[in-house]
């Protein structure tokens, strides 16, 4: 395979460029607070009080409304800070990565330069409000 | 901007895509999915009320856990391939190579979550 040696500027490094870029990071990103959540949850004990579902559940939203139907002993150490902060930081990855996600669907059908125009806008008013409700609804529990 | 569509909806479908092409459907479908279900599930926490209560009764449900389980999981474990490509273009040449790789993961892992989850709705009796 021929190596790709145009400059950056005539490659098009644009706002596009760098959502492309942002897609894969963020998904990179996403394994990791992941595997953070498994990791944690099996520290904590879920390898006697829960099952394998469960624990998917919390690792790809760490919320204590996801463990709290499981056999754990004491809900205290899922309630902790750190996983306030590991929740809220897949939000807010997650959020930016679907949204830009569905803008991108949004363009394979929304050809005219006006829809493209008011598909940004409802974008940016979902993330908005989306990233604000989870972080209400994840530092309110 | 101004791409025109000149392929009808039957030629589309008979498209002979095959395995990337099914990746890239079921990534767009669970992708699509996801938002969908996780926008709701977010509206239905924060509203609360009987009618929040209801729709979360509904995604907790075993057999809507099964869908989802598929959508999230195709969709990390997709993604995980196409950012691997991305990231390390030489490995193009092996796409297809690396769609059997994703589909010898996908499958155990997500039958595993499927016994789990059937298992325990039979055994709670739901």
């Amino acid at each position: 395979m021929k190596s790709r040696n145009l400059p950056l500027n005539k490659r098009g490094f644009n706002f596009e460029m760098i959502m492309w870029i942002f897609t894969r990071l963020s998904a990179l990103a996403m394994y990791t607070l992941l595997l953070i959540g498994f990791i944690g949850a099996l520290l904590m004990g879920a390898r006697e009080q829960m099952n394998f579902a469960d624990v998917m559940r919390w690792a790809f939203m760490p919320n204590p409304s996801h463990v709290i139907n499981t056999n754990i002993p004491d809900i205290a150490p899922w309630t902790a800070l750190f996983w306030q902060l590991v929740a809220s930081a897949l939000l807010l990855v997650a959020t930016a990565h679907g949204v830009h996600g569905l803008v991108v669907i949004a363009d394979d059908y929304i050809v005219t330069s006006n829809g493209r125009k008011i598909v940004r806008l409802i974008s940016m008013l979902m993330m908005a409000s989306t990233s604000l409700i989870g972080l209400y609804i994840l530092w309110t529990f | 901007m101004g791409i025109t569509r000149n392929v009808g909806l039957m030629t589309a479908l008979r498209y002979k895509g095959q395995g990337p092409m099914l990746t890239f459907v079921l990534h767009r479908l669970g992708g699509m999915g996801m938002a969908v279900f996780i926008a709701i599930h977010m509206l239905s926490s924060f509203l609360g009320g009987k009618g929040g209560q209801f729709v979360n009764a509904i995604y907790e449900h075993w057999s809507f856990q099964l869908v989802i389980f598929f959508f999230v999981l195709f969709h990390a474990i997709n993604g995980l391939r196409i950012t691997i490509i991305d990231l390390l273009p030489k490995l193009l040449e092996y796409q297809r190579e690396a769609i059997w790789v994703e589909w010898l993961v996908f499958i155990p892992v997500y039958g595993f979550a499927v016994f789990v989850i059937v298992s325990t709705a039979l055994g709670s009796g739901g």
